[in-house]
């Protein structure tokens, strides 16, 4: 399988082979023993540049990358870099590069990491870049919808809640756009639809808009759900209209297939009941523990072997 | 304006205008877009230019026309007016002759003309060039991704 990329900065980067050659990837790492993994990245130095906070991402790269042998330097708060003297971001790339074999970055400004894929020599993994991209979480996301249904091609999903603000959902869509056969249930109030530029592109994949859940329970394999967030709305009455309208229980999915998993990009508020938490649907724990076997892959294909 | 552009013409009591000497003519714009794109230019009104508005044209029925002395467009002003007037002509003029003509096309990328409409965009937090790709009479930011139409482009321009 050829690999084709030098950094990994947004999904839109990723043609089809790519995508399935992160996923072989990560498949291979889940089944290598902790004694071969460690040994692939073996002698390398990985930076990891957190300017704004994060959980799941940071914990998830930095395990990735001890897991593979390499040595791991960095911050998890910009507080506490040159940025905050005023330095700009091409200049700490350009200072990190000289010390490091890689560098994983999140930034709260949009465009940071292609930026910093210009500036330096060494290859740049984008955790986060303001609203922009996150694609990590999205090949996280194709990872755990292949290993749960051996096939992401024909897969009928419904994007639940915030579909105008949340990136992840506009990832997921046009990734599964890539895809044969998908048909993605668009499920939000009408205040967070999905946007109309995202639509237009979606031209390999059927599309269904609708503000009722209950009805296309049955007719899904996923329900991908995502946090309505208070600050979206222009007042209080408009987010209280509808901020209980997706909360997905045992009831919602009574209708559903037995087969049926919900998956979320976490961390839930309310959308999510913990009663779901125990049943055979919910997949969402399972799914952040994918980025792990993810981000070796991604750091194993963008590292291993050079000098 | 200046003395090489125009010329008195007793027996019809007018301003007959001539070409320029040396310089640049952009001709067939459309109608009404010569204002906005001297603006675009950022002309100084140092050189001499003269701008005619809403003129007869036998190809496109009405057109405006801009004679600019002693200018040659650069390769970023060819691109904003690529943006704005596809279809149209710039000829540059040297020794009263048409030396070149060249027809205004959609560029496909442009670098360091469109001011990225994403505050958040590191081109707006950073000095550094913004980079466009024009597709489907769309812009779109090579560093944040963000989507302009080309409404919003031309008002980026001015």
């Amino acid at each position: 399988m050829k690999w084709n990329l030098k950094d990994i900065i947004s999904i839109n980067d990723f043609s089809r082979e790519d995508i399935e050659c992160v996923l072989f990837n990560a498949k291979k790492m889940k089944s290598l023993s902790r004694e071969k993994k460690s040994k692939i990245l073996k002698n390398k130095v990985v930076a990891s540049l957190f300017f704004e906070p994060s959980t799941r991402t940071r914990l998830s790269f930095e395990t990735a990358i001890q897991n593979l042998g390499a040595r791991v330097v960095g911050f998890a708060d910009g507080g506490v870099s040159s940025q905050k003297k005023g330095e700009t971001l091409s200049d700490s790339i350009s200072t990190v590069e000289n010390y490091v074999d890689g560098i994983v970055m999140r930034h709260p400004i949009e465009g940071a990491a292609r930026r910093a894929s210009e500036v330096s020599l060494v290859p740049i993994i984008n955790g986060g870049d303001g609203a922009n991209q996150h694609p990590t979480q999205t090949l996280l996301d194709l990872f755990t919808i292949k290993e749960e249904f051996n096939s992401i091609d024909g897969i009928k999903i419904a994007l639940v809640g915030d579909l105008k603000y949340g990136r992840t959902v506009h990832s997921l869509a046009l990734a599964l756009n890539k895809f044969k056969k998908c048909k993605i249930f668009f499920v939000a109030p009408e205040q967070l639809k999905m946007p109309q530029e995202i639509m237009e592109k979606l031209t390999n994949v059927k599309v269904v808009e609708t503000e009722n859940l209950e009805e296309i329970v049955p007719k899904v394999d996923i329900i991908y759900s995502t946090r309505i967030q208070k600050e979206r709305f222009p007042d209080e009455i408009e987010y209280n209209k509808v901020k209980d309208a997706y909360v997905i229980t045992p009831n919602t999915i009574k209708d559903a297939k037995s087969s049926m998993r919900i998956m979320h990009p976490l961390p839930r508020v309310n959308e999510l009941s913990q009663e779901l938490d125990g049943t055979k649907h919910a997949l969402y724990f399972k799914q952040a523990g994918n980025g792990i076997p993810v981000r070796e892959a991604l750091l194993k294909l963008l590292l291993e072997g050079k000098k | 304006m200046s003395n090489a552009m125009k010329e008195y013409d007793k027996e019809k009591d007018v301003v007959r205008l001539n070409p320029i000497s040396n310089g640049t003519v952009i001709d067939h714009l459309p109608p009404a877009t010569g204002p906005t794109i001297i603006r675009m230019l950022k002309l100084s009104c140092k050189e001499p230019i003269m701008m005619a508005v809403n003129i007869d044209s036998k190809k496109k029925g009405k057109k405006d026309l801009i004679f600019i002395e002693g200018k040659e467009l650069n390769e970023k002003e060819v691109q904003k007016l690529g943006l704005i007037a596809q279809g149209s002509t710039w000829n540059i003029v040297k020794g009263k002759r048409v030396v070149s003509k060249n027809k205004i096309e959609m560029p496909k990328e442009t670098t360091g003309i469109i001011v990225c409409s994403n505050p958040k965009c590191i081109t707006n937090n950073e000095t550094l060039e913004t980079k466009f790709t024009i597709a489907n009479n769309m812009g779109k930011c090579h560093y944040c991704e963000r989507e302009m139409n080309m409404k919003d482009i031309i008002k980026s321009l001015e």
